[in-house]
């Protein structure tokens, strides 16, 4: 078979991504006829730059869903001489093609990077959740309460801000650490606080009806243990949730390293939103102080707290990114993008596609989230 | 301020004291301490053997007092062996009994020697910043001036094209981490198959020789990341002064719009960019790692990578104590800065 033409690999590349743009089509679609009725989510669409960014962002999303059928090849499989190939190389048996040519052990590029768009798009939003669950838990206390509390919590965050990230992770990240089980109880500490914040958000809304109040705690607490049993310890009794433990290790120093930050960010705000008369007005009426955090205070700072949730991600795949780079972490074969990239710097200057093709989705995937908060924040300034 | 500033060092000591701990503490985890063993009395000896091994160096202390002997604030351990001679971490091999120093840590200057580099550590890390030094300076020199210019051209006039397309701009070089760029422009500029051939792909020859073809990738990579951040901050603060009342009375006196930007409003519109730019070293550091890895540039950083890498414990904590204090001292010159050049702070 003949090598493709640039012109034809563009064309095959754009038919794989089908799934995708039917996708993104229909979410657009509907967005737009009912943009008025969605609130923030729907002024998005009047803005031209959070449309790109919400755009780049909805083709990474759907391409990790549907990941299994745009890739064309398994992530692993290799081709005997198609190492180094250069994009559009026909396959040696005239099967098909390496849309993007081969990496260094003759793997297709193309699958590759979107089977990794699956492995960047599990662990990063996940990471920032939890980094957003542990800095809110921490964050709403400190600035609320203030005094000892709030000086021994800024003192911790200050201390972790202070490391520099790389180092850090080099500290943390290596198997020596996995040994001594220091991530393990790391994960023990931190996998604690979403439990701690879902049964206080809870607790404190149906406080005066015990009844709903039980049956909500309870489910929480029975779902979260479960699921903390297996993930932090991998013990889950029915042995249905368990986490590998390298895949543990980055997702913990990963939420570690994002916490602080939003510590700082939320504790500056309740500090801010706790002077208003409507604080007062609840205090006043008797409302306990968790109550008053959590359903008063927390809804009044969702729009900074989403606009750097979305921009947390973007800082979070550049955090996984770095940690495949320095080949910390992830299994060495993971087609996620840091590591793909690791694997083909070394023959940069004559081979670049293996390199080049991670590097420029992860490029495009932080691109769409930072538009994204910059489109949320303008919106959300706008009312 | 007096007072200010020594609240502010006295927090840091603490700080650092903390840090240095915990990387220490990291840094001698049982498993790592065997490792060592294994590499300097052989790879196949027993458990007993490790054991026996680290006895006799005096790993086998408690990590406080370990962690006080590295800082030098407790005397070194010193042992008699069998055959009476004297070992111990102060003892070097030409030294008679009485030479022997108390204290050697940290704070007397001891850093220790390095395993993988067969060299002591200070001499190391002094070479090692100073390649890094170098390397920094020319990022500043570049960096700042750029984004300054930048942040300013965008605040000015809010909302316009000009803000619309440099923001957009800024954006961009911040969703591009250090290892993207640089492996970008290494295929685009450097590439010997495809692409322009316009400069070197490494610069392990700008160490001893810096042209512009081996030193200009490392450092727009290094800088690449930094503008965008530091023009979105300056755009925000120029914009914020831009409205202020006193800009407005400046225009309906007449003065012309280039004069209210130069003398009006860039000073004040300058005093919220110096902290973001103080703050900005600690995330060089990341990306001196990350680029002097990607580009083989033998720096402070490429030997954080290889202390790390090779389980060099006393390099590693040398390299973790330079960074912990580059953090903590950049961030007591961006809050002393920021007091002294904010009159309504400096003057209250």
């Amino acid at each position: 078979m003949e090598d493709l033409s640039w012109g034809s690999i563009i064309a095959r590349i754009l038919t794989q991504f089908w799934p995708v743009w039917i996708g993104m089509i229909l979410v657009f679609a509907l967005s737009i006829s009912y943009k008025r009725r969605l609130g923030l989510y729907g002024k998005l669409f009047d803005s031209t730059i959070g449309m790109v960014g919400f755009a780049l962002v909805l083709f990474w999303f759907f391409t990790a869903i549907f990941a299994d059928m745009i890739a064309m090849y398994e992530p692993l499989k290799v081709v005997s001489g198609m190492k180094n190939k250069v994009p559009g190389t026909a396959l040696p048996d005239g099967s098909g093609y390496y849309l993007f040519g081969g990496d260094g052990l003759a793997r297709d590029v193309f699958s590759r990077m979107v089977m990794g768009a699956r492995e960047v798009l599990i662990i990063a939003p996940a990471a920032t959740l939890f980094a957003f669950m542990v800095g809110i838990t921490l964050g709403l206390p400190a600035g609320y309460f203030g005094g000892r509390l709030d000086t021994f919590l800024s003192f911790l965050a200050n201390l972790v801000l202070a490391f520099p990230v790389i180092l850090l992770f080099y500290l943390l990240v290596t198997p020596e650490i996995v040994l001594t089980g220091i991530p393990t109880y790391l994960a023990a500490v931190l996998f604690l606080f979403p439990i701690i914040f879902l049964v206080i958000l809870f607790n404190s809304r149906f406080f005066v009806q015990p009844k709903k109040r039980n049956i909500y705690v309870a489910i929480t607490l029975v779902v979260g243990l479960w699921l903390y049993l297996g993930l932090a310890w991998n013990a889950d009794p029915l042995g249905l949730v368990s986490m590998q433990p390298n895949i543990l290790i980055v997702f913990v120093s990963v939420v570690f390293v994002n916490s602080p930050t939003v510590f700082r960010i939320v504790r500056g705000i309740v500090l801010d939103i706790k002077t208003r008369d409507y604080v007062a007005a609840g205090q006043t009426r008797g409302e306990g102080p968790w109550y008053i955090m959590l359903w008063e205070i927390l809804p009044n700072a969702r729009g900074p707290l989403i606009v750097d949730f979305c921009l947390r991600i973007g800082y979070t795949t550049i955090l996984l990114g770095t940690l495949g780079f320095f080949g910390l972490g992830v299994s060495p074969d993971s087609p996620d993008w840091g590591s793909t990239i690791n694997e083909g710097r070394r023959l940069l200057s004559i081979y670049p596609h293996p390199a080049l093709v991670p590097a420029i989705a992860l490029m495009s995937l932080v691109l769409g989230l930072n538009l994204l908060a910059d489109g949320l924040r303008e919106e959300s300034l706008r009312d | 301020m007096l007072m200010f500033i020594l609240r502010r060092l006295g927090t840091m000591l603490i700080t650092a004291l903390c840090l240095t701990f915990i990387v220490f503490f990291l840094t001698n985890l049982p498993p790592n301490l065997e490792k060592v063993a294994k590499s300097e009395a052989g790879s196949r000896i027993s458990d007993e053997e490790v054991e026996s091994w680290l006895e006799k160096n005096g790993y086998a202390q408690p990590i406080i007092i370990r962690y006080g002997e590295w800082l030098g604030v407790i005397p070194g351990w010193t042992r008699e062996g069998d055959d009476g001679r004297i070992t111990g971490r102060c003892v070097k091999p030409d030294m008679s009994p009485e030479e022997v120093p108390g204290f050697c840590g940290i704070l007397q200057g001891e850093w220790g020697f390095s395993t993988v580099f067969k060299e002591e550590v200070g001499t190391i890390i002094n070479r090692r910043l100073g390649l890094t030094g170098i390397l920094m300076g020319c990022v500043m020199l570049v960096m700042v001036p750029v984004a300054l210019i930048v942040g300013v051209l965008a605040g000015m006039r809010e909302g316009s094209r000009l803000d619309r397309s440099l923001s957009t701009a800024s954006i961009a070089t911040t969703a591009t981490p250090e290892y993207v760029s640089g492996v970008i422009f290494i295929a685009v500029f450097a590439s010997s198959a495809v692409g322009l051939k316009w400069f070197s792909g490494t610069a392990t020859s700008a160490m001893d020789d810096i042209t512009f073809a081996n030193f200009t990738l490392p450092v727009v990579t290094i800088a690449l990341y930094g503008i965008g951040y530091i023009a979105r901050m300056t755009r925000a603060s120029m914009a914020e002064v831009m409205t202020a009342q006193y800009i407005r009375t400046a225009r309906l006196k007449g003065v012309s719009f280039p004069n209210i930007v130069m003398k009006h409003a860039l000073r004040n519109a300058l005093i919220a960019p110096f902290t973001v730019i103080m703050l900005q070293f600690p995330w060089l550091l990341n990306g001196v790692v990350i680029v002097e890895t990607l580009f083989n540039y033998k720096g402070f950083g490429w030997t954080l990578v290889e202390a790390a890498g090779n389980n060099d414990i006393e390099l590693l904590l040398a390299c973790s104590v330079v960074a912990v204090f580059v953090v903590l001292v950049t961030q007591l010159i961006s809050d002393i800065g920021y007091v002294f050049l904010n009159p309504r702070i400096r003057i209250s």
